[in-house]
């Protein structure tokens, strides 16, 4: 299915926390790579771990108390775990870029868009002159789709609405054509007209630029909207990945199942919404087993007792449940398929 | 039909713009304009719209918790908008409020017992022994057990801390319920919960609830009817059906088309509106949806649209129907 070439790899990360609690896993051994040109889905609810692997792979995990304890981030055959802080900015904005949830914030509120566009043309683009910048800057403000863009490198951030705010994030974002594009909940702050439009227009930049994006999301409704794979985290753990349309038809973990029940959706009315029972286990608090176990209706022994590994139970779908063990592909077939 | 247990009449609320030295007015935000509607005994009204749309204003007006700058609100045959402030306390009573936020809403130095035996002591209900008690049958009622009274609320899930706000909204015996975005806060899972809880006490404590929220999905699931919210404005009442599976006003189409979806494989036609939503301070003229609407006439620039029932409980206020109301 996807033979396309994986451009960021995620291999065995997993992030710490160092507290006066003790070590807390915030991200535990998790694996997936991004693909060229596609939209990546990060979901699950809070405390999963979603944001923590994004800051992971940017390397901006506040640190201390935050340090990556494990595992490497391959973006071509680079490392990203084991840059120095120069390498590292050097990656930054101009081979992966992100996005953040809160448009309001990540602006400087000092400085004018146009000069918060070109600084970031102008660390990465040394030899380019100011003017080249400039042009290019208001090129970008056309792309998102702002209009009277050269007014708009003189206004100050607070002169613009949320919606108008994330467009600039996304063409800062874009203006030294990163290869994977992280986008942290980047619509939960805006109201659903505006998020609209700036999914769209992701998808739309998505197409035409051909960037990857791995999209971080808690609602469900805007991964079946832009993702084509997904990845489901609970817990710090991934529980669940495939392509999106086989994971909504026929999701195979108790948790992903739960929680595209729980959801009420907008076209018929549900008589009851499903609800899973519980909450989510505090991060550091899981011993053994399964992490889902003590909230899942299928959990038995095995499941209090060992902790079940991702099966790949198709060429494209994997579950961490051992309902599914019996169904995994065997390591034979598996390797026909990575190969 | 049944006697409305709350009337709203003609609502209005406009803040001040002060300024200059004088700190004279200069203008008015109109936070709510010329809003009327009614909820029925026993059923649950949605209130959706987007930021700044005045939802929460109203629902704190019904209260006066904010005063109304013009408009009556009927409860129960009372009108409230007129009686002192000391009566008013005493209604409140029989209306209670939900707020969104979990962990502002309940304060972190005092115990769940006291937090919830707090709005009986304000009402004078039973003795000590009896308000201990009925503290720990509600407790039990939202989900929560007994022994949590002696806890504190930083020691509780945002989850559990809504049970505990929806406990306290119950603690009176209130016959109306304003529920402010009461899980917008909360996770998908947790989310299904409450709303559960929400409806197993409506109907077994025959409650009437105002729902606020901004998400659609949400809103249909609860709601007997909605009402939809633009700047200030009623747009849309309807029986939730009908609004979900035909909205009419413009408005309403572009907001449930935008709404994602949980399944890749639903198509349908996205109305994609442009622009943003105008600033309340100066709204646009006649329909203040006009510089957003696809289907904009010379009329919506001009007159104000009022809300219409075109067809048995449905209400859109929009010059593409009911021409002949207008005159």
């Amino acid at each position: 299915m996807s033979a396309r070439k994986a451009i960021l790899q995620v291999k065995g990360l997993q992030t710490s926390f160092f507290t006066d609690d003790g070590v807390i896993p915030a991200v535990d051994n998790i694996d997936f790579s991004v693909h060229e040109g596609e939209v990546l889905g990060i979901v699950g609810e809070s405390g999963c771990g979603k944001s923590v692997t994004s800051l992971s792979i940017m390397g901006l995990v506040p640190s201390p108390p935050g340090k990556i304890t494990g595992g490497e981030i391959l973006f071509g055959d680079k490392d990203l775990t084991k840059l120095s802080d120069k390498e590292m900015r050097k990656v930054r904005g101009n081979d992966v870029a992100m996005i953040f949830q809160e448009p309001m914030t990540s602006l400087n509120p000092l400085f004018t868009i146009g000069n918060q566009l070109m600084e970031a043309i102008l660390i990465h683009k040394k030899d380019w002159s100011k003017k080249k910048a400039r042009e290019r800057a208001i090129e970008m403000l056309k792309l998102v789709g702002l209009p009277r863009s050269e007014e708009l490198m003189k206004d100050y951030p607070h002169q613009l609405s949320g919606g108008m705010r994330q467009r600039v994030m996304i063409a800062m974002a874009l203006v030294c054509d990163p290869k994977v594009l992280i986008a942290d909940e980047p619509t939960t702050a805006l109201d659903v007209t505006i998020q609209a439009q700036i999914l769209a227009l992701m998808k739309d930049l998505n197409e035409r630029l051909n960037t990857a994006v791995l999209l971080i999301t808690h609602d469900l409704g805007v991964v079946a909207e832009t993702c084509e794979r997904v990845v489901v985290m609970y817990a710090g753990q991934i529980v669940e990945e495939g392509p999106v349309p086989i994971i909504f038809k026929d999701p195979q973990h108790p948790y992903t199942k739960g929680l595209l029940q729980s959801v009420p959706d907008m076209r018929f009315k549900k008589q009851r919404l499903y609800s899973i029972p519980g909450n989510v286990p505090k991060p550091g608090s899981i011993s053994k087993g399964c992490r889902f176990a003590a909230r899942c209706e299928f959990a038995f022994d095995k499941c209090l007792t060992e902790n079940p590994d991702l099966y790949q139970t198709s060429s494209v779908h994997k579950t961490r449940c051992f309902l599914y063990q019996n169904q995994e592909v065997l390591a034979h077939d598996r390797t026909l398929i990575e190969s | 039909m049944t006697e409305p247990l709350l009337k709203v009449e003609g609502l209005k609320k406009y803040f001040p713009i002060r300024k200059g030295l004088l700190s004279r007015v200069s203008g008015h935000v109109k936070a709510v304009d010329d809003v009327s509607f009614y909820v029925n005994k026993g059923e649950t009204l949605g209130i959706v719209g987007e930021s700044g749309c005045g939802k929460s204003t109203t629902g704190r007006m019904l209260m006066r918790l904010l005063e109304p700058s013009e408009g009556k609100v009927f409860f129960d045959g009372k009108e409230l908008t007129s009686i002192s402030s000391d009566d008013m306390r005493k209604a409140r009573r029989e209306i209670q409020m939900v707020f969104q936020d979990p962990y502002a809403s309940l304060n972190p130095r005092h115990t769940i017992e006291k937090i919830l035996e707090e709005p009986l002591i304000v009402h004078g209900i039973g003795n000590p022994k009896e308000r201990k008690k009925k503290v720990r049958d509600f407790l039990e009622i939202v989900g929560l057990s007994s022994y949590h009274a002696k806890r504190y609320p930083h020691q509780f899930s945002g989850g559990q801390r809504q049970r505990i706000g929806i406990a306290r909204a119950l603690m009176t015996n209130p016959k109306l319920i304003i529920a402010d975005e009461p899980v917008s806060a909360l996770d998908v899972s947790i989310q299904a919960q409450v709303l559960n809880l929400m409806q197993d006490l409506q109907k077994e404590l025959n409650l009437t609830y105002i729902f606020i929220a901004h998400d659609l999905g949400v809103v249909r699931h609860i709601s007997d009817r909605v009402g939809v919210m633009y700047l200030g404005k009623m747009v849309e009442v309807a029986v939730s059906e009908k609004l979900y599976d035909k909205p009419l006003h413009p408005y309403t189409q572009a907001l449930l088309s935008a709404v994602p979806v949980p399944d890749p494989n639903f198509v349908r036609d996205q109305i994609l509106i442009k622009g943003d939503i105008p600033s309340p301070s100066n709204p646009p003229s006649g329909c203040t949806f006009h510089t957003r609407c696809p289907f904009k006439m010379d009329v919506c620039t001009k007159i104000v649209p009022k809300l219409v029932e075109v067809e048995p409980g449905h209400s859109v206020a929009c010059h593409l129907y009911g021409e002949q109301a207008q005159q």
